[in-house]
C-alpha cells in the first residue's frame, strides 16, 4: 500500500510539474499593462452596455410590475437601444482588446458579430414604430430583445 | 559477485513489481458490481419516470456537451457528440451519446450506463476521462440514473462519430486517469452545511450532483483535482481566456438575494439587468428548465455554503 502510495505520487509529481510549466508560461503572457480613461474604446464601449443593461432593466421593471406603465420610458429605453447598438460595433478598433473583456472572436468573426448588433437596434426599431402599449406588451418586449443579450455574449463577452 | 549483482537486481526487480501491482490495485478502473445497477433501490430499476429523466436531462446539462455546436431548440436533444472541449491537458472531442445502436449507447445495459456516470468506466473496463463530470454525476441516485438512462433512450438516432481525444503526453494514457481517481474521486458532500433543510439538500444534490456546477466554478490544481477549501469559488477559465465568477455568498454575487439567484437562472438576467455570458448562456437556459422549486432549492443551497 504504501509503495503504491509512493508510486501514485511520482506519476502525480511528474504530471504536476509538466502541467505547472505550462500554466506559468500562460500567466506571463497573460500579464499586459494599458492604462483606461474614459476615452478609451474600452470605457466607450462598456459604458454603452451599461446604458443597454440599463435601458432593460426600465422595460423589466415594468414587465414585471414593479413600476407603472408609462409610454415615454418606454420609448426612451427602447431609443437608448437603438442607438446604442448601432454605434457599438464601431467601438473595437484594432489594438482594443487589452483589459477588457470583449472576446478574440469579435475581430476574428466581425461581419457576425456586427449582425448580432445589428440585429437588436432593428428589434429595438421595430417596437420602437409600434410601442408596446400596456404590461403584456412591455413583457413580450423585454423577451424579444433579452434573447439578444446571451445569444451575443455566449460567443463575443469573455467570461467574467 | 555475480551472484551478489543478481540479488540486487532480483530484489529490484520485485520491488518495481510489487509497487507496480500496488499501483494497479489502487488505480484500477473500479466499477459497481452488477448486481447493483440490478438490486433493490428506492423503487424498481426496471421502471423509469420518463418526466423525472427529463429534468436531469436538463440539470446535467447534457446538451451543452453532446449536442452539435451551435445547436438551438429540438436539436439539442440530437446528443451526436462531435464539439471539442480544450483543456490544460489537450482537446477533448465529446462523444455520440445517442440511442444509436453503433455510434452511441443504444447497445449500452444500465449497468454500463450507470457505471459510466457514477464510476467514470467505460462498457470495454477503461477508465473515462474527468472531463466528463463523472466526478459529480456519482453523486445522482441510481433511480435517477435509470431515469435518465430511460429518457435519452427516447432521443433521436445519430451515426456521427467523433474523432478521438488530442493529449499529450502522459495524459494519453488511460491508466494514468486511475492515480487522478486515487487521488480526488469522490462521493463525500464537497461543504459541510451546518443548517440543511429539505430544500438546501436537494439544492446540494442538484447543483453537487447533476448540475455539476462545480466542475466550472471550483478552480483547479496543477492535476485537475478542486481545490477543497474553494468550492464554487471560481478563478481562471480553464476552456481559455476570462475569469469564472465566484459564486459563493462572499463573491461576486454576494449582493444577489435568493430571488434575485432563481430570476437569474430562469431569464439570464442579472439584478442590474447585465445577462449570462459564455457558456453560462447554455448553462441558465438549461436549468430554466427545471421546476421553479428545484431553481428555489439550488439558490437556497447557493446562500448556505461557505463564503470565499
Amino acid at each position: 500500500m504504501t509503495f503504491a502510495k509512493l508510486s501514485t505520487a511520482a506519476i502525480a509529481l511528474c504530471l504536476g510539474a509538466a502541467v505547472g510549466a505550462a500554466a506559468l508560461s500562460t500567466v506571463a503572457m497573460a500579464q499586459g499593462t494599458q492604462g483606461t480613461t474614459q476615452d478609451t474604446p474600452q470605457a466607450k464601449r462598456e459604458q454603452m452596455m451599461k446604458q443597454v443593461g440599463g435601458a432593460v432593466g426600465a422595460l423589466g421593471a415594468i414587465a414585471k410590475g414593479q413600476k407603472p406603465y408609462d409610454a415615454a420610458a418606454v420609448k426612451a429605453a427602447l431609443t437608448t437601444i437603438s442607438t446604442d447598438m448601432k454605434a457599438f460595433p464601431d467601438q473595437f478598433p484594432a489594438g482594443s482588446e487589452a483589459n477588457s473583456a470583449a472576446a478574440p472572436a469579435i475581430w476574428e468573426n466581425n461581419a457576425d458579430f456586427r449582425a448580432h448588433a445589428a440585429k437588436l437596434a432593428g428589434e429595438a426599431d421595430t417596437l420602437l414604430a409600434a410601442l408596446p402599449a400596456d404590461q403584456a406588451g412591455v413583457q413580450t418586449a423585454v423577451q424579444t430583445l433579452g434573447a439578444n443579450c446571451g445569444a451575443c455574449h455566449q460567443t463575443y463577452r469573455l467570461k467574467k | 559477485m555475480t551472484a551478489m549483482w543478481s540479488r540486487i537486481l532480483g530484489t529490484g526487480v520485485v520491488i518495481v513489481a510489487v509497487a507496480a501491482l500496488g499501483a494497479w490495485m489502487v488505480t484500477k478502473p473500479d466499477p459497481h458490481p452488477e448486481n447493483y445497477w440490478a438490486g433493490p433501490g428506492k423503487r424498481d430499476l426496471g421502471q423509469p419516470d420518463l418526466a423525472n429523466g427529463e429534468k436531469l436531462f436538463w440539470a446535467g446539462g447534457c446538451a451543452s456537451c453532446h449536442a452539435a455546436d451551435g445547436a438551438n431548440g429540438d436539436a439539442l436533444k440530437t446528443l451526436s457528440g462531435g464539439r471539442a472541449l480544450p483543456s490544460p491537458f489537450g482537446t477533448f472531442h465529446i462523444p455520440n451519446i445517442s440511442p444509436d445502436e453503433k455510434a452511441g449507447i443504444g447497445a449500452w445495459t444500465l449497468a454500463q450506463f450507470g457505471n459510466a456516470m457514477t464510476r467514470g468506466v467505460s462498457p470495454a473496463g477503461e477508465h473515462l476521462y474527468p472531463s466528463f463530470p463523472y466526478g459529480s454525476y456519482d453523486r445522482l441516485t441510481k433511480a435517477d440514473v435509470n431515469d435518465l438512462f430511460a429518457y435519452l433512450k427516447t432521443l433521436p438516432k445519430s451515426q456521427n462519430v467523433a474523432p478521438p481525444h488530442e493529449l499529450g503526453f502522459p495524459f494519453n494514457i488511460r491508466m494514468a486517469v486511475g492515480g487522478w481517481k486515487f487521488l480526488y474521486f469522490t462521493d463525500q458532500p464537497r461543504v459541510a452545511l451546518a443548517s440543511a433543510d429539505d430544500k438546501v439538500k436537494r439544492g446540494q444534490y442538484l447543483v453537487e450532483g447533476p448540475g455539476h456546477c462545480g466542475e466550472c466554478h471550483t478552480p483547479r490544481d496543477q492535476l485537475g483535482g478542486f481545490v477543497k477549501d474553494r468550492w464554487l469559488a471560481g478563478g481562471p477559465n480553464p476552456e481559455g481566456k476570462g475569469t469564472i465568477p465566484d459564486i459563493t455568498p462572499g463573491g461576486d454575487i454576494k449582493s444577489w438575494s435568493e430571488a434575485d439567484i432563481v430570476n437569474y437562472l430562469q431569464t439570464g438576467f442579472t439584478p442590474e439587468y447585465d445577462s449570462a455570458g459564455g457558456s453560462m448562456v447554455e448553462v441558465q437556459q438549461n436549468i430554466a428548465h427545471l421546476p421553479q422549486t428545484d431553481i428555489e432549492a439550488i439558490a437556497a443551497y447557493l446562500k448556505s455554503i461557505p463564503a470565499r
